[in-house]
């Protein structure tokens, strides 16, 4: 073990440690901040939340997109809502419950500190999203309204119809369109940070391409900001956005950071089934659904009768019958496993036999038409245009993708990641969400990282650094580093092979998809760990691709986002292979209980297991971080 | 299915362009519209041609990245769809499709059928936020807002900034774009201190970038999130009230 894991998780009990943080950290003063340049790279919520909550602090802030417009990233499509423990219904919600329901949704894999921290920073997101406009669901008095979601028995979800992800975003782009105004934040848009410059062990710079022009460019600062997202793309069929990528993190891994748990990739249950092999993506129907759907197959296996034509009796609503404490709204993974169960036993429905009935018979005849329609309009037209079905009168078909990874980099408290002056926030980061993800609390950890926790900890690490300018950016780090990028770039554009990018990133997903999804097993990853880069190596002899470096080249962009790929999809299935035990969204199928659940290992599984790049995407170093539970409890997960 | 497609080629903005025709046979009419691109793609490069650039990215209806002309008509003939959300089936056996840019002043063209549209950000710039430093907001239920205020108000921010509109207006006006945003945020309580400052300040950098409404609502029919003209009416009223407003009494 050679990465220095100090997670600097701060003294005190549960309740105080952030308190005391901010205050034991050090500051830098308001005149001093305009000193200090801070890139960020992503405008989601995370990217967009921190670098206009850190430019209104005074801080100079250089921003990065590949997209033409910050309001484009992918937090634009998170449907439900977002969490927040304000106990509005009375119906005995609390910062501390919040804090254990995660824990425990996560399976006991994550951090305490950072959940708890988390769960308190979600009642000053609400009042700040409030404030800027994000336009909440209302009860009729004109106070805010909630619902419940997965994995949790108190109604703390607030909701934007079923465009949450969109409102929220658009409340932190316009904080930071209102700051790129102000002239505190320099934004570059269409240009993608293809490394990162690393000079005497501190990340010190980016390097970037200019999507239209080709131009690859250097860029210096005191702090780098990774606001990037995840990586479900490396299945190619997720539910991610087409260029939601993680060459980004990559990268950064490669010059030093660690990356963190990253086989714990979350399946979403409630998405629409593929319709054929041309399909380049997956959508999405919010979990919110399972609060008024029920989910059945057909008693009887290869049952061919109309939805309609089944009776109640016929019916198998598995979710109910297993799980009737939490019935249909289970956590996800547990939600998955289910309807995979079920589909694997040839009780699937639909042309395709790959779907479970997701049915609002019941909620329409007992709450009316229009009280359905006012909850979920969106997402059934959404469903209808998608399928040609309308699911106010034939059950929706749904089967689970992923749409999640709680993997990432690894960082500390501050949300610095081992390699000092590099932070990663969202998604991007590794820390909140353990080994499975509640619904509706994507939102709340990319906002409160960006909002609340890295504008209070990045000062610590710049104080350092007073009256010292960035690094100059012609200097050897950066020489290097823009070397390497044009390098790459000139090595794709003069490739001529037989095969398009987009067939070896199916291939690749198809692998993944595979061996190392919803169920994994020791010959399956073995498999994969043979397969894959034996399609990698054919991907650097035969891929094709078109046009030149200079100007747009959308084939060559998506080439890079492959290539990376390769890599940690290699890393994916070796910590799928170290980690011995069934946990959250990872299972195993060694590790399972006589009932099919999964079998977690807390003797020797409850770690962070930390991935250090040694060069070679095959073996790189495992280091562990142990984690210390003192508030809950290590019990089996039940939601009977 | 087979298609004829007639696609505008531009290799860069200084460029003539002109449309170049593809048969597009075997496609099935579950895919979408984007996904029938995709293939036509993946046969071009294996052909040795360059691929058709578009913009795309969450292919679920809600970044807003995508957007083309399709037979003349923007996102094409499904109401309130934008184009990643258009399935083939919309279409007929042997149809010829044409697709062509956003052809509008205020998009400048980039490449084959990607655009610029920045100017839609300047116009955000220019007051589309309440300004509120991050920390310095009041207990979120402290100000109640009647719930048909908050439905308004989420019917105009539903848009997701494709430039349908534009496209779709025969003065390439961005009224609608503008106005959703200005009655988002002027329909809600939070919204009112910068209210008039906001209408006149966006409108203004609106029409620096882009035409004048003449009341086509062409806008209407072809935005994908159904955006009312309504909220051009509500602009155009705060607009014309922005400048008869004496601002130290809009306290009051």
């Amino acid at each position: 073990m050679t990465l220095l894991l100090d997670s600097k998780i701060p003294d005190g009990a549960i309740e105080e440690k952030w308190e005391n943080h901010k205050f034991s950290v050090r500051l830098v003063n308001p005149a001093n901040k305009r000193k200090f340049k801070i890139l960020i790279v992503g405008t989601g919520l995370g990217g967009a939340s921190a670098a206009a909550t850190l430019a209104e602090l005074g801080y100079d802030v250089e921003v990065f997109t590949f997209h033409d417009s910050p309001r484009r990233a992918h937090s634009i499509a998170a449907q439900g809502g977002i969490n927040a423990a304000k106990n509005y219904k009375n119906d005995g919600d609390s910062i501390y419950r919040l804090f254990y329901d995660t824990v425990k949704g996560g399976d006991y894999r994550s951090r305490e500190a950072n959940v708890y921290r988390l769960a308190h920073e979600s009642l000053n997101i609400i009042d700040q999203a409030t404030a800027q406009g994000v336009p909440f669901a209302r009860e009729y008095g004109g106070l805010l309204d909630n619902r419940s979601f997965g994995g949790a028995q108190v109604a703390r979800t607030f909701y934007s119809r079923g465009q949450t992800g969109q409102q929220l975003l658009l409340g932190a782009y316009q904080a930071l369109a209102r700051q790129v105004a102000a002239g505190r934040v320099k934004l570059h848009t269409r240009s993608e940070m293809l490394d990162l410059v690393v000079e005497d062990g501190r990340a010190v710079g980016i390097v970037v391409r200019d999507l239209i022009s080709g131009a690859v460019t250097s860029h210096s600062g005191h702090a780098v900001v990774l606001a990037t997202g995840g990586y479900a793309n490396v299945f190619y069929l997720s539910t991610n956005a087409m260029a939601s990528n993680a060459s980004a993190i990559w990268r950064a891994h490669r010059k030093g950071a660690g990356m963190a748990n990253p086989c714990y990739t979350q399946i979403h249950p409630t998405c629409i089934p593929a319709s054929d092999e041309f399909q380049s993506k997956l959508t999405l129907m919010s979990e919110s659904l399972r609060n008024d759907g029920r989910i059945w197959v057909p008693k009887q296996a290869d049952d061919r009768r109309a939805p309609g034509a089944i009776g109640t009796d016929e019916r198998d609503y598995f979710l109910e019958r297993m799980y009737p404490a939490f019935g249909n709204l289970v956590p996800r993974d547990v939600a998955s496993r289910a309807v995979k169960r079920i589909v694997d036993d040839e009780k699937g429905v639909g042309p395709l036999k790959n779907g479970v009935y997701l049915d609002f018979a019941d909620a329409i005849e007992r709450e009316g038409h229009q009280s359905i329609e006012g909850r979920y309009s969106n997402l059934f037209e959404m469903y209808e245009r998608i399928t040609d079905e309308d699911p106010y009168r034939v059950p929706m078909r749904i089967y689970p993708a992923p749409h999640y990874t709680m993997g990432g980099l690894w960082v500390d408290y501050n949300l610095m990641t081992t390699i000092p002056g590099l932070y990663a926030i969202g998604e991007a980061n590794f820390s909140d969400h353990g080994a499975n993800r509640l619904g509706a609390s994507a939102l709340m950890q990319g906002l409160a990282d960006g909002y609340f926790v890295l504008p209070n900890t990045i000062g610590d690490y710049l104080a350092d650094f007073l009256n010292q300018p960035p690094a100059p950016t012609n200097a050897p780090a950066f020489d290097e580093a823009e070397r390497g990028v044009s390098d790459r770039v000139d090595r794709f554009v003069s490739a001529r092979g037989s095969r398009t990018v987009d067939w070896f990133h199916k291939e690749l997903g198809k692998i993944m998809l595979e061996y190392c999804g919803m169920s994994r097993s020791e010959p399956g990853l073995n498999k994969a760990l043979s397969e894959i880069p034996a399609l990698y190596e054919e991907f650097k002899m035969d891929v094709k691709i078109l046009g030149t470096a200079a100007g747009l080249n959308q084939t060559l962009e998506r080439a890079g986002r492959v290539e990376d790929f390769f890599e940690l999809a290699q890393a994916m299935c070796l910590d799928a292979l170290h980690r011995e035990e069934s946990c959250g969204g990872h299972f195993r199928e060694e590790f399972q209980t006589a009932e099919g659940e999964a079998l977690r290992r807390d003797d020797e599984f409850a770690h962070v297991a930390v991935w250090e790049w040694t060069g070679d995407p095959a073996r790189p170093q495992v280091n562990l971080e142990q984690l210390e539970f003192e508030n809950v409890a290590l019990t089996t997960r039940s939601y009977k | 299915m087979n298609v004829t497609l007639q696609v505008w080629r531009q290799a860069g903005p200084s460029d003539a362009g002109g449309f170049r025709t593809y048969e597009v046979g075997g496609i099935s009419e579950e895919m979408s519209f984007l996904e029938m691109l995709d293939v036509l793609n993946e046969r071009l490069v294996n052909q040795g041609e360059e691929p058709v650039a578009f913009d795309h990215d969450c292919r679920e209806g809600i970044c807003g990245a995508c957007g083309v002309m399709i037979d003349g008509q923007a996102h094409g003939p499904q109401l309130g769809t934008a184009t990643c959300q258009l399935h083939m089936r919309k279409f007929r056996d042997g149809a010829t499709i044409t697709v062509e840019p956003w052809r509008a002043a205020g998009f400048p063209l980039v490449k084959d059928l990607v655009v610029d549209r920045s100017a839609f950000d300047r116009i955000i710039e220019a007051g589309g936020y309440i300004t509120v430093d991050t920390g310095s907001a009041p207990d979120a239920n402290l100000i109640p807002v009647p719930k048909q205020a908050a439905d308004t108000a989420f019917d105009a921010a539903a848009c997701i900034g494709c430039g349908a509109c534009v496209a779709a207006c025969p003065n390439g006006a961005a009224n609608l774009f503008t106005a959703a945003k200005i009655g988002h945020l002027n329909l809600l309580p939070q919204g009112q201190a910068e209210r008039w400052t906001r209408t006149e300040n966006m409108v203004e950098i609106m029409e620096e970038y882009f035409g004048s409404c003449t009341n086509h609502a062409e806008c209407e029919k072809a935005c994908p999130k159904s955006i009312s003209i309504d909220f051009i009416a509500m602009m155009n009223a705060d607009y014309l009230r922005a400048k008869l407003k004496n601002r130290r009494l809009v306290g009051q």
